[in-house]
């Protein structure tokens, strides 16, 4: 795959000492949806601008299609940015803001005409041309927003929070929009986002970044299901993280016990009897029963929350820890009955952090 | 319903002032302007519409044609100092941002007669400006700088600055960010940011200051009289003229309504290009 961003060991700092951005690589491909994912603060926007020349870089380099940029103008990389609040230029119409960039680059009117005609299309809001931005709806003015980068036919687009402030269906439903005009045009997308719902659905690859720090990457599959932290187990989806011990180490299995019950786990070499591992499950892949079952955690349903199509129950075992599960459908348990929770040694991840113990 | 009797009593005294001193002033000009004059500098209380036609005269309107001139020059200079200003300071933090704009207000404390007779030190001819030309053999003559328009243009500048300055620094700090950065982000080069989106976006700060400019750049007489070398007449030496020395208060009424009309106009045409009333009181 070819690369068409690369960021080498780049750094940024606004205080002298003060690190945003430590020395962070990372290659981007081709055609490909990425998604750099943290909570607020973790410097993902900075990277999303150094990439973009917005901001420079205290240390490394920024290469686009294989240039050194680090030193390039904003004006002359060619990437585009949508913004958060879409930044959309107020006094200008819908035509005048997509073709903006276009007539900056002095090209004749008749091709801007054609390109803007071809990209109002695209995102569906041709006969928009005389509004005001203020006309428009959140919806609207996203895609106005998306037209006006797309049409400079940039190398990548950058997507900073773009969908933070629309309303959670017209959310749902743009980004799935998104993916869509991604893969239609073969445009590099970098989407930076806090939603890991977001991200896990428009993603091919994602990077989550803790304290400007890359904690994890790969595809949505790859870190919802194994996740190599306990920070992203937690931070993607929910999960029910049991710190275990170590008591028995076969040719090629582990057998870890957590509260009285036992669980196998593959093999890792550096698996020593009474090490702790942190074992995770998703509360999607656990069975919840009424009848002890061997090996079952047991514990008392304490909230019962219906969300539709699932629900989810807390259960709480003798005070010690809380269990999430998820059930499709309802359920006929009520607050307050006990319960046993079987948990299936293949559905178990185990997390093996060197000196990093939370 | 405390509340708004307590919004009352406060608002009572503004109001009053407005009414008293705003107001009622005004209506008595109206009044004036449509009463005929005596011989001796009297008033007779008779309808007529003589004051506003005798506007119309051509010495008169010559005198207009010349003051607008020298308050569009000062206009465009007020403009053309804000800008690199504003701009400066936008980059800068809200500090000094304040500061600065404090720094502005400062001399505008010290009544303004004053510091015009100030500039007449570093105008004349053998005053600092001149003085500093010729000894540094940057010029044999000294300039003419005062007791022409030139002068009057500089001291009107200089007086009516923060009146611009003010406006175009909070249209130009209120601009969002973004918006510039999605157009460098777009290719547009800096002198293409201003054009196409400072300029735009600062458009009302810039009216407004510019009605704050203009009208009393061809109203202050004192900076013609001082400056000018009373040889040139703006609409506001007119008007004083014909009230203090001509004693022809009814159409010194009337070139004052004149004014007062141009300046509804010229509201009246901001709001149908489009302008908001409210970005006017922007500051």
């Amino acid at each position: 795959m070819k690369t068409v961003v690369k960021l080498e060991n780049i750094s940024k700092s606004y205080e002298k000492g003060k690190y945003v951005i430590k020395n962070l690589s990372l290659d981007v491909y081709e055609g490909e949806f990425l998604t750099l994912l943290g909570s607020s603060g973790c410097g993902k926007t900075t990277i999303l601008r150094m990439i973009s020349g917005l901001e420079h870089v205290t240390d490394g380099k920024v290469y686009i299609d294989d240039k050194d940029v680090t030193e390039v103008d904003p004006t002359k990389r060619e990437v585009n940015t949508i913004f958060q609040n879409f930044a959309l230029f107020p006094h200008m119409t819908v035509y005048e803001n997509v073709s903006f960039g276009l007539k900056m680059k002095k090209i004749n009117k008749q091709e801007i005409k054609e390109r803007v005609t071809e990209v109002l299309k695209l995102v569906e809001l041709d006969g928009f041309e005389e509004r005001y931005p203020s006309q428009l709806s959140g919806g609207q003015q996203q895609r106005v927003a998306i037209a006006r980068g797309i049409i400079m036919n940039p190398k990548v687009l950058l997507l900073d929070e773009s969908l933070a402030s629309l309303d959670l269906k017209l959310k749902k439903m743009m980004q799935i929009e998104l993916k869509k005009i991604q893969k239609k045009l073969g445009i590099t997308f970098i989407y930076v986002t806090h939603d890991q719902d977001e991200a896990l659905t428009m993603s091919d690859r994602i990077i989550i970044i803790e304290k400007g720090v890359i904690k994890q990457e790969g595809s949505p599959k790859e870190i919802y299901e194994h996740p190599n932290s306990v920070f992203v187990a937690d931070f993607i989806g929910e999960s029910n993280i049991f710190k275990s011990t170590i008591i028995h180490i076969d040719e090629n299995k582990t057998i870890v016990d957590f509260d009285g019950k036992h669980f196998s786990i593959p093999r890792n070499e550096k698996d020593e009897i009474g090490k702790m591992v942190n074992i995770m499950v998703r509360p999607e892949n656990v069975t919840i029963s009424t009848e002890p079952f061997q090996n079952a955690i047991k514990g008392v349903i304490k909230t019962i929350v219906y969300d539709g199509s699932i629900t989810k129950l807390f259960v709480d075992n003798e005070g010690d820890f809380d269990l999430r599960v998820t059930v499709k459908g309802s359920v006929d348990y009520k607050e307050g009955d006990t319960t046993y929770i079987i948990v299936d040694d293949k559905d178990i991840v185990a997390i093996r952090e060197e000196n990093h113990e939370e | 319903m405390k509340n708004k009797v307590l919004k009352r009593i406060v608002l009572f005294p503004i109001i009053a002032y407005a009414l008293l001193l705003i107001l009622l002033p005004l209506v008595y000009i109206l009044f004036l302007s449509f009463c005929q004059n005596d011989s001796y500098g009297g008033m007779i209380y008779h309808f007529t519409l003589s004051n506003y036609l005798s506007i119309f005269d051509i010495t008169y309107i010559g005198i207009l044609l010349k003051s607008s001139l020298i308050g569009l020059v000062t206009t465009f200079l007020c403009i053309c100092i804000s800008y690199p200003f504003a701009l400066v300071l936008r980059e800068r933090s809200k500090n000094v941002q304040n500061l600065m704009t404090k720094l502005i207000m400062i001399p505008f404390l010290t009544n303004s007669l004053i510091r015009t007779y100030g500039w007449i030190v570093l105008l004349r001819k053998n005053g600092v400006i001149n003085s500093a030309l010729i000894g540094t053999g940057l010029i044999h003559e000294p300039l003419g700088l005062m007791y022409n328009n030139l002068g009057i243009i500089i001291g009107m500048t200089y007086t009516l600055l923060p009146f611009m300055m003010l406006p175009v620094c909070s249209a130009t700090f209120k601009i969002d960010n973004n918006l510039i950065e999605a157009a460098k982000d777009l290719g547009a080069k800096p002198l293409s940011i201003f054009k196409n989106i400072i300029i735009p976006e600062t458009l009302p700060g810039v009216f407004n200051g510019s009605l704050m400019v203009f009208m009393p750049a061809i109203g202050y007489f004192f900076i013609s009289d001082i400056l000018g070398g009373g040889k040139a007449m703006i609409i506001g030496n007119l008007i004083k003229n014909q009230f203090l020395t001509a004693r022809n208060w009814p159409f010194g009424a009337a070139i004052s309504m004149f004014l007062l009309i141009i300046t509804f106009l010229l509201i009246y045409i901001y709001r149908k290009l489009g302008g908001k009333l409210d970005d006017l009181g922007g500051m």
